[in-house]
């Protein structure tokens, strides 16, 4: 999947392209937009992903480069799991889809995989998916794989384009399908694993939902629970596609995705808009690395630190599996000596204590700390009692 | 996390080292543990890439498959681990504590005696994190239905016999390890995590050598020192071919390391082998003998890379078992260590008595015990933690569920009645504010025999309690039994001995609609789903 933007230079977007510089636009994959729902009130990453900024080359630039990375035996046997799906054409998707619709086992249904332009920009593939997808939507009893189809989602006000692994259009409605390498062993996968990938999926969903309203010209219904009743609806359980047990067999396994997508909505409505970051960002702020003629960045670090100091951040742990500058909002967290960087739920556990400093100097206050004291800071003063009284009573201080 | 390790959190942050947690160590440590560092090959779940194991910290031994993707290099792997693994589990069988009990007898219904063996000792494996501890499990998994020589129906890859019996024990440990206070297999990070708190978030705890650096300067880390910069030195720093300098715990290997050196090295082994095979078809024996050289490099080269990812975890553990060994004990563990050699125990008899591999999926009757086990268990835990250790009795005050102070005064009073008993009123002196409201019974710690007492009165500063029991029989209390003002007490709201939870039937009593009789044989497809 991927995310880019509209090449028409509206005012906001000529500023994002500058915020980005020459480099090329990055584009985003699914599990980073999910990734943006899970930490809405990152201003930071919101406003470097609509710029397409690269935050892989940025976190190197900025000395503290992201571990991400995937193994190249992950890589070669994703790929032979995904050809292997498509060699008995596809019949792993289509006998679960048509086992949930009643239909017989043995009709013998011949699939449409039309060409979606995959060469094509972004734009020009989202159009073209949109329009297969409307004639695929109108013929109740064709089936109809769309592999690797483009699709457009309104993010904080500027668009963003997905792509999901296939989409099955049939009897008017669409479902979303994930090929995943985790393994469905015993009948059960591991749900951290399916949580992530119902995240991602919902992404896709509320894209193929709005794609259905603007086809019928209607807005997005309110309620994220309703079925959409439009043409080329898309279903709320998407499939997943995953190796059975310890074989490279697939096997489907429907997931319902209503909860992940009413919180996808609800994460993403409460984004701030793109226009309002841009509008909030000092003059002159860039984050172009300035490379030189060979490609590499030439721009200081101190100087690219600064320009991302510009955005405020909302750094928690979890920032270090799921955005590439993890290590470096860490750092700054460390540096200012914020809990957070303890973890998420510290801070609502200290109350309207912000940093390491005063957490620990409350503590100290011990009772005498007067009315001043909020209920945060003198609950933690009598833990510090306690902790000091059970440390001497066990002989370790 | 509580408000006490989040205390100890900002502690650690402000020293740059890691804060006690614990003032006793609340697992059992084995004298002898095996400690096990596995590997998987990326991509496929639960295929096994490699293992450093052993008990002896001075000679770990490496095991590894020199092509992941060959299963029968797999099963030469699994049948060499086996070969390790089970002599060192099954050692522990030898040796017994002769126990004398009583049963029903199923004919008669009536009691007769019994002697029952209880394992002296049991097996401790301890794997770097929580993923090891489910690498083993799938291990586990993919391995108790494998067939053997020994099978009436071999099948086309019959595994050495040690391999399924080698699953059904990973099975039996894994399992186990889901019981709250168990220790027959333990994951460091979780070990250490119990007993100290870093200045990092529990996410980032999970790397062992990172929330190690937390208690010892990391080995090359220049200046030394421990803490955040330590810490984050272990995660990413990296040489000039951009290789980690400290490889990460596992089961999973750095994608870098996989693409500039582990690939490669497979590659250079593949193909030494296929210039064996090929002068072996030729039958050309100089070929053939230069080839073998050829392989017996590529495969040394291999177990140089392995052993250089795997080695400082395998030092990690130790060193963390070092950590943990300078603890003293906490009274309760010899009881649940007891636990864990029943455990044993009756896994030893299962297996010895021919019974099946555990099932695929456990039936009804199984899960819900297994439920009500990890309950008991966990309650009991938590109750023998807090009276072993000041600190964790700390949280349950913090929480309100229990009270320490000094009995400030003693008041004799006695129940009406013809035979009246002892029911002396204490005054204790607290500055904890228990959830006690009047008539609440309080139990009484480290009262021997156990004591029960009832809040007369809560006012903050003072707590009255009046005793109920464990006085004696007569009409004065035994000397010692009611504490003296100036002595220091401690009530708990929670009951000291944990409750028993109702008992499950017994499976041929439980209704089919619950997974009673008949007995479904579980159906085992042998060797259907091997890995490809
Ligand atoms: S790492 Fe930084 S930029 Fe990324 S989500 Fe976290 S706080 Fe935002």
């Amino acid at each position: 999947m991927n995310v880019s933007h509209l090449g028409q230079a509206s005012p906001p977007l000529r500023r994002l392209s500058e915020l980005r510089g020459p480099a090329p636009q990055r584009s985003l994959d699914a599990r980073a937009l999910a990734a943006l729902a899970a930490n809405p009130g990152c201003r930071r990453r919101a406003l470097l992903d609509a710029a397409g900024v690269d935050k892989t080359a940025l976190a190197q630039q900025l000395g503290r480069p992201a571990p991400f990375g995937q193994s190249p035996f992950a890589i070669r046997r994703g790929l032979q799991f995904e050809s292997r799906l498509k060699r008995d054409g596809y019949a792993v998707l289509l006998a679960p889809l048509r086992r949930r619709l009643g239909l017989p086992e043995d009709e013998v249904a011949s699939l449409a995989v039309p060409d979606l332009l995959p060469a094509a920009s972004p734009a020009v593939r989202a159009e073209r998916t949109a329009a297969v997808l409307a004639e695929a939507a109108a013929d109740p009893a064709g089936w109809t794989l769309l592999d690797h189809p483009m699709l457009r989602l309104e993010v904080a006000g500027s668009p963003a384009y997905l792509e999901p692994d296939a989409v099955v259009v049939h009897a008017g409605r669409c479902t979303v399908v994930e090929i995943k390498s985790f393994p469905v062993l015993d009948g059960s996968a591991d749900p951290a694993n399916v949580g992530a990938a119902a995240r991602q999926a919902a992404v896709y969903v509320l894209a193929l939902q709005e794609a259905a309203a603007r086809l019928a010209g209607r807005p997005l219904s309110a309620g994220p629970y309703a079925v959409q009743e439009l043409p080329g609806a898309p279903e709320l359980t998407v499939l997943l596609v995953c190796p059975k047990d310890f074989s490279s067999q697939p096997v489907a396994v429907p997931v319902d995705v209503r909860r992940e997508l009413a919180v996808t909505r609800r994460q993403l409505s409460r984004m701030t808009r793109i226009d309002q970051l841009l509008a909030a960002l000092p003059e002159g702020v860039t984050f172009d690395l300035a490379r030189d003629a060979s490609g590499a960045p030439t721009r200081p670090a101190g100087e690219l630190a600064a320009a991302v100091a510009a955005v405020p951040a909302a750094y928690a742990p979890e920032c270090i599996s799921t955005c590439e500058l993890g290590f470096h909002c860490r750092a700054q967290a460390r540096c200012a000596g914020g809990v957070e960087q303890l973890g998420r739920g510290v801070r609502g556990e200290l109350g309207s204590l912000r940093t390491v400093e005063e957490a620990l100097a409350a503590a100290e206050q011990g009772g005498g700390g007067g009315p001043e004291l909020d209920e945060a800071a003198e609950r933690l003063a009598y833990a510090a009692r306690l902790r000091a009284g059970a440390l001497a009573a066990g002989g370790v201080r | 996390m509580s408000l006490l390790s989040t205390l100890a959190r900002l502690e650690a942050v402000r020293a740059q080292r890691a804060q006690p947690l614990a003032t006793v160590r609340h697992r059992h440590l084995s004298e002898r543990p095996m400690v096990l560092v596995p590997l998987a090959a990326a991509g496929e779940s639960g295929a096994p890439l490699a293992v450093l194991l052993g008990t002896d910290r001075e000679s770990p031994r490496l095991h590894f498959v020199p092509q992941p993707l060959n299963r029968t290099q797999r099963s030469e792997f699994l049948a060499a681990v086996a070969r390790e693994v089970v002599p060192y589990l099954a050692s522990f069988g030898d040796e017994v504590e002769l126990l004398e009990g009583s049963e029903k007898d199923p004919v008669s219904g009536e009691k007769v005696p019994v002697v029952r063996e209880l394992c002296a000792d049991a097996p401790q494996l301890i794997v770097p994190n929580a993923g090891g501890v489910s690498h083993l499990a799938l291990l586990g998994r993919s391995t108790r239905f494998r067939r053997t020589v020994e099978d009436p129906d071999p099948g086309e890859y019959p595994s050495p016999t040690e391999v399924p019996l080698l699953g059904r024990w990973l099975t039996h440990l894994t399992d186990r390890a889901q019981v709250p206070g168990s220790s027959m297999l333990l994951a460091m990070t979780g070990l250490l995590s119990r007993h100290w708190a870093t200045g990092q978030s529990n996410l980032e705890d999970q790397h062992l050598a990172a929330r190690l650096a937390w208690h010892l300067p990391p080995a090359g880390f220049e200046p030394p020192g421990t803490g955040a910069a330590a810490a984050e030195w272990v995660e990413s720093a990296r040489d000039g071919d951009g290789l980690l300098l400290h490889p990460p715990a596992g089961p999973a290997t750095d994608p870098k390391f996989d693409e500039r050196v582990l690939a490669p090295a497979i590659l250079r082994h593949d193909a030494a082998v296929a210039v064996r095979e090929r002068a072996e078809a030729a039958r050309d024996a100089a070929e053939v003998r230069r080839a073998a050289g050829l392989v017996e490099q590529a495969h040394a080269e291999l177990a140089r890379v392995l052993l250089s990812v795997t080695l400082p975890t395998w030092h990690d553990v130790w060193h963390g078992l070092d950590l943990l060994r300078a603890l003293p004990a906490a009274g309760h563990l010899p009881d649940r260590w007891e636990g864990d050699r029943w455990s044993f125990t009756m896994h030893r008899d299962r297996v010895a008595a021919g019974e099946p591999p555990q099932p695929r999926r456990d039936d009804a009757v199984t899960a819900a015990r297994k439920l009500a086990q990890r309950e008991r268990e966990q309650a009991r835990l938590e109750i023998q933690e807090a009276l072993d250790d000041p600190l964790a009795m700390a949280e349950r005050r913090l929480a309100g569920e229990a009270f320490a102070g000094e009995v400030v005064e003693v008041v004799p009073e006695w129940s009406a009645g013809r035979s009246p008993k002892p029911r002396p009123l204490l005054v204790v002196r607290t500055d904890d504010r228990p959830h006690a409201d009047p008539g609440r019974e309080v139990h009484r710690a480290h009262a021997e025999p156990a004591q029960r007492a009832e809040v007369v009165s809560a006012a903050p500063g003072e707590v009255v309690v009046r005793l109920l029991s464990g006085m004696g029989r007569r009409k004065d209390p035994e000397p010692g039994s009611v504490p003296e003002p100036g002595t220091a007490v401690v009530f708990t709201l929670f009951e000291l001995a944990p409750r028993q939870s109702a008992p499950l039937p017994e499976p041929a009593d439980t209704p089919w609609t619950h997974g009673g009789p008949p007995v479904a044989v579980e159906d085992v497809p042998v060797g259907a789903d091997e890995w490809e």
